[in-house]
Order: structure tokens, then sequence, then C-alpha cells
């Protein structure tokens, strides 16, 4: 395949990296840690938010985010033709 | 039949299971020995790396950690998971396309370097190495607890068992035995925490039990939260450990999971790429069904014993209290005479029982009946000694569940101890096989001799292993928590980089590696071995603690590689082009091994 294709595969790849590192990032260390404080305020049932997110939430989003990177590249490298077999 | 017939029966089964994989997946190439001929499907590759994963401080002692801390404990939570986002997304499937068999394979040959190679060897035995000890310490307690033989007998049984399906199967033999071993231990895991969650909750998913109310339809974490402050300790949802500690820790143990050696090598044993990306999903959702049950396990077990023992005659007690008593993780000294137990924290005049980091029993017992201890009391008002292993261990227990719950947990703890043994143990034996001798000190050797090195290899690994289980250094429990923030300070920065820019060139990676290195391992030797009276917030860089001090380290590796790289000339035209095809998985074909 031609350079500028795969460049072009490349830079989509890593948009979505920035896209679902942004989300890793804010659900852990933004909602658990750095504004678990005032989130805290919030209640979720019986689990204050900010501190649901830091012993659960932010654990269920990381499995949700590697599904959906592995959906979001096996299309694309249909769609490029680098797919294996 | 009786506890202890119960746990001769299952870890008996389970143990013949582990021999059983072992003659089934017998290794016949190198190919087979380090990546299981690169042939696993992605679900159970992804179960295979939960198990190794998951080690005995996972099983025992992590939700007894967060009892303690509460919010703060979240560190591990979060740090033990977030890891795989990074693995998945930055590392697995290019190291998969890379296709060889060792993260010093990688080092070696992107950075066109035996120097980068050695080092990353290095680097990759002593994480090993202080890990695998803790593993094999695991596996003696566990036996001596629930089968009551000697720690020593017990380490040589691990041994034993580990050694045989290694040394016969290497990774082939491993990863199947770990498919089986993740099995043990999640039921094990599973079973005393649903039903302590319909016990305590009325709730049989511990997930959502934790946030619901108990009997007296008050929150369970508020009930916590007014009881910690009742008697003195932290509140239980807000901590109070400093937030950019807490941030630090963090990032040092997600990135240090994600640059753990034998975690890396499980995404080589996969066909394709897009299989390595899907099996990191996997892996985290088999590791995130136990790591979301254990802050469910730590708030049940904190209201249960601060309801079980707080001002409580102590011969009123339940049994359990009496018979983890006898093992030490449990003592309470009576200060004020007055037959009650007194539990309190910093803040209502508590503290530490007594001085001494353990109980030292003197064989005669209290007019309540406890056991006397030789330690000097301290000058607080806290008369109980707790450790944090109990909370699981002794959970069957408390919640009065039938015996075979209780021998199931042995059988659970060993299988994490002995998965994470395992792979702790390939990795160091590939490194001498592969990395050393094959890639640098003979080139030319055989197929046959190097399969029989790699045994050989493995077979020395769990002899020393087994000495270290058998006289612990006394390090070994801090060094281990160390060896994350190592591996966030030497590799991970350098295989990113790698992966992600082409410009990166060998100065900038050994340079790079070795400041990471140097500093972190300097920060904590000297603050945790030549001056730990100094090692509080006051005297800690920005007040980060060791713990997250990879974090530093790890940043540090990432400048210096940046500039040095770009100071000295660029990497070879083909090393470039090899960066280029990792980034397309077409092609990924065979994990070739030359």
């Amino acid at each position: 395949m031609e350079k500028a294709k795969l460049q072009e595969y490349w830079k989509i790849n890593l948009g979505y990296l920035i896209g679902l590192l942004v989300t890793w990032f804010v659900v852990s260390y933004g909602f658990g840690i750095l504004l678990a404080e005032p989130l805290n305020a919030i209640r979720l049932g019986g689990f204050k938010l900010g501190f649901w997110f830091a012993q659960q939430g932010s654990i269920y989003v990381f499995v949700v985010l590697i599904f959906v990177y592995v959906a979001l590249m096996n299309k694309l490298d249909k769609k490029f033709d680098v797919h294996e077999d | 039949m009786s506890v202890q017939v119960w746990t001769y029966l299952i870890v008996g089964l389970t143990f013949a299971i582990y021999i059983g994989i072992a003659i089934w997946a017998k290794a016949g190439s190198t190919k087979e020995f380090y990546v299981a001929g690169a042939g696993v499907s992605p679900i159970m590759n992804g179960m295979a790396t939960a198990a190794d994963w998951m080690s005995a401080a996972s099983f025992i002692s992590m939700a007894g950690l967060i009892s303690f801390m509460g919010y703060d404990g979240s560190v591990y939570l979060m740090g033990w998971t977030g890891g795989y986002v990074l693995l998945a997304l930055l590392l697995a499937p290019y190291l998969r396309k890379f296709g060889k068999f060792t993260v010093p394979d990688f080092v070696g040959d992107r950075y066109y370097s035996n120097v980068a190679r050695t080092v990353a060897v290095i680097s990759a035995l002593f994480v090993s190495f202080t890990y695998v000890a803790g593993q094999m310490r695991g596996v003696g307690v566990v036996f001596s607890r629930f089968l009551e033989v000697d720690i020593n007998t017990g380490i040589i049984l691990g041994m034993t068992i580990v050694f045989f399906y290694a040394v016969l199967g290497g990774m082939k033999g491993i990863t199947y035995t770990q498919v089986a071993q993740y099995w043990v231990l999640i039921f094990a895991y599973m079973v005393p925490a649903i039903f302590l969650s319909i016990m305590i909750a009325g709730n049989a998913i511990p997930q959502f039990g934790f946030g619901g109310m108990g009997s007296d339809g008050v929150y369970l974490l508020d009930k916590l939260d007014n009881l910690h402050t009742e008697l003195g300790f932290a509140p239980y949802t807000t901590g109070s450990k400093p937030m950019i500690d807490v941030f630090a820790i963090t990032v040092a143990l997600m990135v240090g999971t994600a640059g753990l050696p034998h975690v890396i090598v499980r995404f080589f044993t996969v066909p394709k790429v897009r299989d390595a990306r899907i099996s990191a999903g996997w892996a985290l959702i088999f590791i995130a069904l136990l790591y979301t049950t254990a802050p469910a396990i730590a708030t049940f077990a904190r209201l249960n014993l601060i309801d079980t023992v707080s001002n409580q005659a102590y011969a009123e007690l339940p049994g359990w209290f009496k018979k983890w008593e006898k093992t030490g993780l449990l003592a309470w000294m009576d200060k004020n005479g007055d037959g009650k137990i007194q539990y309190l924290g910093k803040k209502a005049n508590g503290g530490d029982p007594f001085e001494g980091k353990k109980p030292e029993f003197t064989k005669e017992t209290g007019k309540s009946g406890e056991l006397l201890m030789s330690n000097k009391p301290t000058d607080n008002a806290n008369e109980l000694y707790i450790d944090k292993d109990i909370m699981v261990l002794a959970n069957p227990e408390i919640g009065r569940l039938p015996n075979w719950v209780i021998a199931l947990v042995a059988a659970g703890g060993l299988a994490a101890a002995l998965s994470t043994a395992a792979g702790l143990l390939l990795v160091i034996s590939t490194s001498v096989s592969h990395d050393l001798i094959k890639k640098q000190i003979n080139p030319n050797i055989s197929e046959k001799a190097e399969l029989m090195y790699a045994r050989i290899a493995v077979g020395v690994a769990i002899m020393i292993a087994g000495y270290f289980g058998i006289n612990p250094p006394g390090f070994v429990a801090e060094v281990v928590a160390f060896a994350f923030g190592l591996a966030a300070a030497s590799f991970f920065p350098i295989i990113i980089l790698g992966i992600f820019s082409k410009r990166m060139n060998k100065e900038g990676a050994i340079t790079g590696m070795i400041t990471g290195l140097v500093f972190t391992a300097a920060y904590i030797v000297y603050f945790k071995f030549m001056n730990p009276g100094m090692n509080n917030p006051d005297h800690w860089l920005l007040g980060i603690s060791p713990e997250g001090i990879g974090t530093v380290g790890m940043m540090i590796n990432f400048v210096v590689s940046f500039v040095v790289s770009r100071i000295t000339p660029a990497p070879p035209e083909e090393i470039q082009e090899l960066v280029d095809s990792l980034r397309y998985p077409k092609g990924a074909g065979e994990a070739s091994a030359h």
C-alpha cells in the first residue's frame, strides 16, 4: 500500500488513542482523585460519587475503553486493508 | 468432614489437575516453550494473564489493605487495573506485530544495541526475582495456615509442583495451567464474598451490596464513616493521604503494570495483532471481577470486625477470633485491665498497641484467657493488633460458611501464588537461555540445546526462588512494591517511544533507561534503607512517597531520552522501517524467532 494511505491510517489511530486516553484519565485521575472531594457531595445510593469512581466506576470504564478500541481498530484495519487474512 | 480433610481433598484435586495439564501440554520447541507456539486463543490468554497477574498479594492481602486504608486503598484498585488500558492501546498490538519472544528482544532490536538489550535483561531479572520470592513465601504461608505443615515443607511442595509443569511445558504448560488456576482462584474469592454480601447487605452481588443498607436501614458506608470518626480513624470514604501522593502512586502502579515483563510477554502468545488487543480486554474483565469485589469485601469485613470486637468482652468473642489469635494475625493486650477490647485510631489516643512489628506470644494466658505477649505496650489506649491478611483468610469463618469454603480459599490462595510464580520463572529462564545465551553468548546454538538451557534455567530459578522463600531477606516485601516503580521508570518510556517516535535512537534509550532507573532506585534506597527516619511527607520530593516516585522517574526517563535522541544521530534507515511495520497489523504472521 502507498505511504500516504498508511500515514492516514496511523493518524486516525492516534486520534482514537488520544480520545480514549483522555477518557481514561478523566474517570480515574479526574473523577477518582482530583475531583473526588466535590463529587463526593453527589450520592449514588449508598456511594459517594468520587469514592465510587475510585473503587468501582473507573474499573468498569477501563474495560469498556478497551473493547471500544478493539471495535474501532477492527473496522479501521478492514477499511485500510491492513487486517490480517 | 473437617476443614483439614476438605483442604487436603480440594488442594490435592487442584494439584492433580495442574499436573495432568502439564503432561498434556509438553513443549516440543523453543517457540512452544517461550510463547506457547503463539497459538493461544484470546480468551484463554486473557484468563491466563489474569491468573498470572493476580498474585498471592492480590488474593490474600489486597482486600485487607483496602479495609484498613479505605479510600486511600483505591490506589491499588485503579493502579492495578488501569495499566491494562495502556497495554491494550499502546503496547500489546505493536509488540505482537514485532513478533519475537521477550521484552529485551524488542529493546535490543529496536535500539540496535546489545548494551540496551543487556540493561533490559538485568532489569527484567531484577524485577522478576524480587517478585517471585514473595510468591514462594505466599505458597508457604498458605500451606502452613491451612494444612498445618511447616512453612518450609509448604515451599518445597509448591516448588515441586511449579518445577513439574514449568520445566515440562514451558509457556504452553504454564498458560493452560493458569487458565485452570484462574477458575480456582476466582471461585474461591467470589463464594465467600457473595455469602457475606447476602448476610450483611441482603444483596447477592457484592459490587452493589456495599453501596446498600444493613438491616438497620443505614447505608453501610455511612455507618462505617461514623464508626471510624467515633473511634478516631480517618473517615473510610475520604482517606488521609495527600492528593499528590495518591496521584503519583496510582500512576506508578498503572505504568508499572504495563511495563512488567511477565505481563507483556503474555501478549506474544496469541496468533494475531487483533488478538493481542482483545486479549487485554478479556484479561481486564477477568481481573476486574476480583478487583471490583475486593472493595466490597473490604467494607463488609471492616464493619464486621468493628461490630464484633469494639468494646466487647474478650470472653464473649466468637470462636474465629481465638483461632486466628493463635496464628498471630490477631492479638489483644488488655492494657487497662477491663476485659474488653478497645480498638482506637490515632485521633482517639490510639495507634500501634505495642512495640515491635509482630506479636511475640509468651505461651501464657491472661485473666480473660487471651494470649499474653512479651512486646512492650505503647502508651496509647488501643489494645488490638490486626494483620491485614485476616480479612480474606478469616472471611469464611466470620460468615459461618461451611468447611469446604474454607478449603476452597486455601486452594485459591495457592492457585494465585503458583500461577504468578510460574509466569515469573518463565521470564527469568527466557532471559537467560534466549536473551543471554542465544542472542549474546552463542548465537549458533541449536534449537534443542537452547530448549535444554531454558529448562535448566527454570530449574535453577525455582531453586533460587525457593531459597529466598525459605530464608526471606527482610527487604523482599518492601521491594516487591517497588518493582512497579522500577518497571515504570525503565521499560515503559523506551517501549512507548520505540513505537511512537521513529526518531528515537539508542543513545536516547540507554541514557533514559539508566537515569530513570538510577533516580528511582536511589530515592527508594535513600528513604527505605539509609534514612528510614526521614521517610515522611516533610522530606519527600514534592510530597511524593517512595511508592509513587516511579512516576517521577518515568518522566525523567521520557525527558532525558527525548532530549538526548535529538542531539545525537537519527537511527538507521532499516530501524525506521521496522517502526513503520510495527504500526500496521498486516503480515504479523508467525512469531518469527530469528
